[in-house]
């Protein structure tokens, strides 16, 4: 039972996790780029448009968005930084697949096969509890951009992944009224609490950089996640 | 083969019952625990790779917890 939750559940997250990387590299990271160049101040928003430009840079020296980036700052090649994001996509999207499988191992555990077809499904809906709905009050958040306190958001993050993540089980699983009433209460819970907030939106990189970053990020998710349920699932299944 | 396991097991039909519940309950209980300790892993993966702030983790997963909409700093 627990070997074939690892096995299939790391196989899959790798598998999907490979496919995640080339599609960000193919979609994400020429936009992570540019907006670092911001970041740095080595392109400037509104510059050559207006007095703009001479704020801009100065919001760029007060804001939260100048932290970080140290990997670039101690000389790590393109490479070594490209290697190591193909490696965490691999292994968060491991993290995931053995998320997936244990929800896989309960469903059985309740007398509900999984098979690959319902691991599409199943993919979705990690990918709405992780990614999707989260990203409503938290955006995916470009480099350059501002945002509130980071603890402050990863409680919030965190809070609505689980509640979103039960909230569906609720409605998908249960029965009668009272398991859909209470999953939608949990699926409404985070956004009527909201998302921790800047207290100015300052960002040194352009809204329009933004925008696109953030809905790519999300393509990319929804893609990876559903390669990653189905491969689960199939997985799963086969070893049945 | 099936035969002599039946004898092996006697006429105690209650003595054989009991065995199976407690077989049963173990299955039940080993199966619950082993999809707890997978669940385990992968949430502290997910915790280890996606949010924890050391700073070698964090350059390290930079570009990867920006793409998957992670608060990142």
């Amino acid at each position: 039972m627990i070997q074939r939750m690892l096995a299939g559940g790391l196989i899959a997250g790798f598998a999907a996790g490979l496919l995640g990387a080339l599609l960000h590299f193919a979609f994400v990271q020429e936009l992570i780029l540019l907006g670092e160049e911001y970041e740095t101040g080595a392109l400037v928003h509104f510059a050559g448009v207006g007095e703009g430009a001479a704020e801009a840079s100065q919001d760029h020296a007060e804001g939260e968005a100048a932290q970080g980036h140290g990997d670039e700052e101690d000389g790590g090649s393109a490479l070594t930084r490209n290697g190591l994001t193909v490696l965490f996509t691999g292994l968060i999207y491991a993290g995931y697949g053995l998320l997936l499988v244990a929800g896989f191992a309960l469903a059985e555990h309740f007398g509900r096969r999984v098979e690959a077809r319902d691991g599409v499904l199943w993919g979705l809906a990690g990918f709405a509890a992780l990614q999707l709905v989260p990203a409503m009050g938290l955006a995916p958040e470009l480099p350059g951009s501002v945002a509130a306190d980071l603890a402050d958001r990863q409680i919030w993050w965190f809070g609505t992944a689980l509640a979103t993540a039960t909230g569906l089980a609720a409605l998908a699983f249960g029965r009668g009224v009272m398991p859909a009433v209470i999953g939608g209460a949990l699926l409404a819970a985070p956004h009527v609490i909201g998302a921790p907030l800047p207290e100015g939106f300052h960002g040194v990189a352009p809204p329009e950089v933004a925008g696109e970053f953030s809905a790519r990020v999300l393509g990319v998710g929804f893609a990876t996640w559903a390669v990653l349920g189905w491969l689960a699932a199939r997985l799963w299944s086969r070893d049945a | 083969m099936r035969e002599g396991n039946a004898r092996a097991v006697g006429c105690d039909g209650k003595e054989k019952t009991m065995n199976a519940l407690n077989q049963t309950a173990a299955k039940t209980s080993t199966g619950l625990m082993s999809i707890l300790f997978v669940a385990l892993i992968g949430a502290t993966v997910m915790f280890v790779a996606g949010h924890a702030q050391s700073a070698t983790l964090h350059d390290a997963a930079h570009d990867m917890r920006h793409a998957t909409g992670f608060p990142c700093h």
